[in-house]
């Protein structure tokens, strides 16, 4: 009776979306779902995993073991015990490829470059200083400034034909130098991929990578062009797992079956 | 919920006898103010205070008002006044801070002994550049303000190897200030005072050095963020028998630590070393965040910093030049990475915190590669944290405190 066996639980409490993974005893995943993170960490973790464990045809009864991970880790109750996303991430990438690695990930509040050596242990990592250049909330803040729907720019950016470089990492400096831009009459799809170019500036200026680089987070996700800009800068291919928002998620519920 | 674990500190005995001492330097320094029967110095926390002391002036140290407005968490609000009068957020915030609180009429001081309601008005203001060049700027604020005289010593920077020309140069300087200091004082300089003040140095030092290096001992009966608050004499009652008694003390108690195995972080399972300056309004959040997790910040190139081992009564201007140049700060980083590499060792530490503090470039020692090459010479793991000595502005817990327990758990993998 597979449907009766335990299940293991990760949950990250971003800054900006909720992700849980559900794996089952054979470390596949059968349950995953994202939520907005909102203001009520609590309220958006229990939905989120009400959600994953609807789509894995579990109930919460059968989680053997749960784990947090990500900026409100530690503001929900349904785990005693958290780990940073810094491990989560890392964890969860060498889950899809075991070899040394360099992970980009690229949150809604933060950077962060993981290095990991073939065994899977940590090196370094870097995370961005107090500053949400080159982050989702960058991108978010340029889209309102733009008039134009987040989910918009990744199609917009592949449309462009002569990209306008931005001088800035800041978001307050570089949406006015959007604005003046604008006025100068240059097209909105060569801004937008001007604003991804930013981004992964300000990435690349966080550390040195190795050979294999992984990109991961909400804003790989929803924006994979953004991919295809950083293979073209760095001129080799870049991994990406199954689910980019979810890494997290996933070293979490790895890291609760293996406390179990 | 994942709750943090509730820290207990061990408290040092010691700390009610430095407490009096530190409340005696204060009153008997507004006493002089008050009354101007005495003197009164302005001086830069790393000299040249033995001077001062042997001409017979009382001595106030504004670093050690900038870390009092840091750690009570004034600083914050004093630094945007000095900010609105043309000093920059960008430079020294104790500067700013102590600039701002000047003007708003403030100071830490009124809250920690009643009846002191400012900071001592100088007769004099004495720097050394030794720290950085923000000092002269600080001091020439007051000044202008105060309308006194400003004198200082210009130490030389990025120093590889202390050499014969660096001391006579420094050593001249010093020399240079006495006929300026006779007519501030109205007292004849006396070659016998000044060594025996520096004797009293040389001590203080001594026994503050072995303070430190108790924390070599498994488990450490200090940390950090104890030694930040334990220097307070060694900065300001150097020179004075006070220092010395004060560090016996000390010194015995943490002796007795070790021998008792008595830890200063419970079940310490980690051993790190802090470069750069505190973060004087989040010590003792620090402290529990890492004694949290079983973790001793336990050494430190910051309250090493006080430490003088050339000090020599026998031959004062040039001792007092060469111990002053040999301080971490001055050095170039080749000089900076063999002494961190010293320390790695004698404290068995396993990793390395980086303050990355803002307004401070010179106590910032991760700018040019250095976290990196001693990576690389020693495989210790370091963290760079960014940060401020005095501007909470630029301070982001969150972001520190996800750092810090990533970096604990890169070392429990280890």
């Amino acid at each position: 009776m597979k449907d009766s066996q335990p299940v293991f639980a990760g949950i990250d409490v971003g800054a900006s979306r909720t992700k849980v993974v559900i794996l089952d005893r054979e470390q596949q995943i059968i349950g995953r779902a994202v939520v907005k993170s909102g203001t009520d960490f609590e309220a958006a973790s229990r939905q989120c995993l009400t959600l994953a464990l609807d789509m894995a045809g579990r109930t919460a009864g059968q989680i053997a073991k749960a784990m947090t991970t990500g900026y409100g880790r530690k503001n929900v109750a349904i785990s005693q015990e958290s780990k940073t996303e810094i491990s989560c991430h890392a964890r969860g990438c060498y889950y899809y490829f075991p070899r040394p690695i360099s992970i980009i990930d690229i949150g809604g509040q933060d950077n962060k470059i993981i290095k990991l050596d073939e065994s899977g242990k940590r090196l370094s990592f870097k995370m961005n200083r107090k500053c949400a250049a080159g982050t989702g909330a960058f991108l978010e803040e340029m889209s309102v400034r733009l008039d134009i729907p987040l989910e918009d720019l990744d199609g917009l950016a592949r449309q462009s034909l002569n990209m306008v470089e931005l001088g800035s990492f800041c978001t307050v400096f570089s949406a006015t130098e959007v604005l003046e831009k604008i006025r100068q009459g240059k097209k909105v799809p060569d801004i937008v991929k001007g604003l991804f170019f930013s981004v992964i500036k300000r990435v690349m200026e966080m550390d040195s990578l190795s050979e294999h680089v992984v990109m991961t987070g909400g804003v790989v996700a929803h924006n994979a062009f953004l991919v295809l800009m950083m293979e073209e800068m760095i001129g080799r291919r870049i991994l990406v797992p199954e689910y980019p928002q979810l890494t997290g998620a996933l070293g979490a519920a790895l890291y609760a079956m293996e406390k179990n | 919920m994942a709750e943090e674990k509730k820290v207990v500190r061990k408290k040092i005995e010691a700390t009610v006898q430095m407490n009096r001492y530190m409340s005696d330097y204060f009153y008997e320094l507004n006493e002089a103010d008050k009354t101007r029967n005495r003197k009164i110095a302005w001086c830069t926390s790393v000299g040249p205070a033995e001077i001062l002391r042997a001409m017979g002036f009382l001595v106030h140290f504004p670093e050690n008002h900038g870390a009092m407005l840091g750690a009570t968490r004034m600083s914050t609000d004093m630094i945007p006044i000095a900010n609105a009068s043309g000093y920059s957020p960008e430079i020294c915030s104790y500067l700013t801070a102590d600039v701002g609180a000047y003007m708003k009429g403030v100071t830490p001081l009124s809250r920690a002994y009643p009846g002191i309601d400012r900071v001592p008005r100088p007769d004099v203001l004495v720097y050394n550049t030794n720290q950085c060049r923000d000092v002269q700027d600080w001091f020439a604020w007051y000044a202008a303000e105060f309308k006194v005289p400003m004198l200082g010593i210009h130490t030389h920077r990025g120093v590889k190897d202390v050499g014969d020309a660096h001391v006579a140069s420094i050593a001249s300087q010093m020399k240079a200030l006495i006929p300026q200091l006779e007519a501030i004082s109205g007292n004849k300089f006396d070659m016998d005072k000044l060594r025996h003040v520096l004797a009293l140095s040389k001590e203080c030092s001594t026994l503050w050095k072995k303070v430190l290096d108790t924390a070599s001992a498994k488990p450490s009966p200090i940390t950090f963020f104890d030694g930040t608050i334990h220097m307070g004499p060694a900065v300001v009652l150097r020179g004075t028998q006070t220092a010395v008694d004060y560090y016996n003390l000390l010194l015995a108690e943490l002796e007795t630590r070790i021998q008792n195995k008595v830890a200063a972080v419970e079940g310490e399972r980690f051993r790190l070393y802090w470069d750069g300056m505190p973060m004087w309004g989040r010590l003792r959040d620090h402290s529990d965040l890492f004694a949290g997790a079983g973790v001793s910040v336990l050494a430190s190139t910051y309250c090493n910093s006080w430490i003088f081992s050339a000090f020599d009564p026998e031959d004062p201007f040039n001792s007092m030049a060469r111990a002053y140049t040999e301080l971490f700060i001055v050095r170039a980083d080749d000089a900076k990475e063999a002494y961190i590499r010293r320390m790695i060792e004698f404290f068995k530490v396993d990793g390395i915190i980086y303050h990355d503090a803002k307004t401070c470039p010179n106590n910032s020692n991760c700018r040019y590669g250095m976290p990196q090459r001693l990576e690389a010479l020693t495989g210790v793991p370091s963290l760079t944290i960014n940060g401020d000595l005095n501007d909470l502005r630029l301070v982001s817990d969150e972001q520190t405190k996800t750092n810090v327990e990533a970096f604990i758990e890169q070392l429990e993998e280890k």
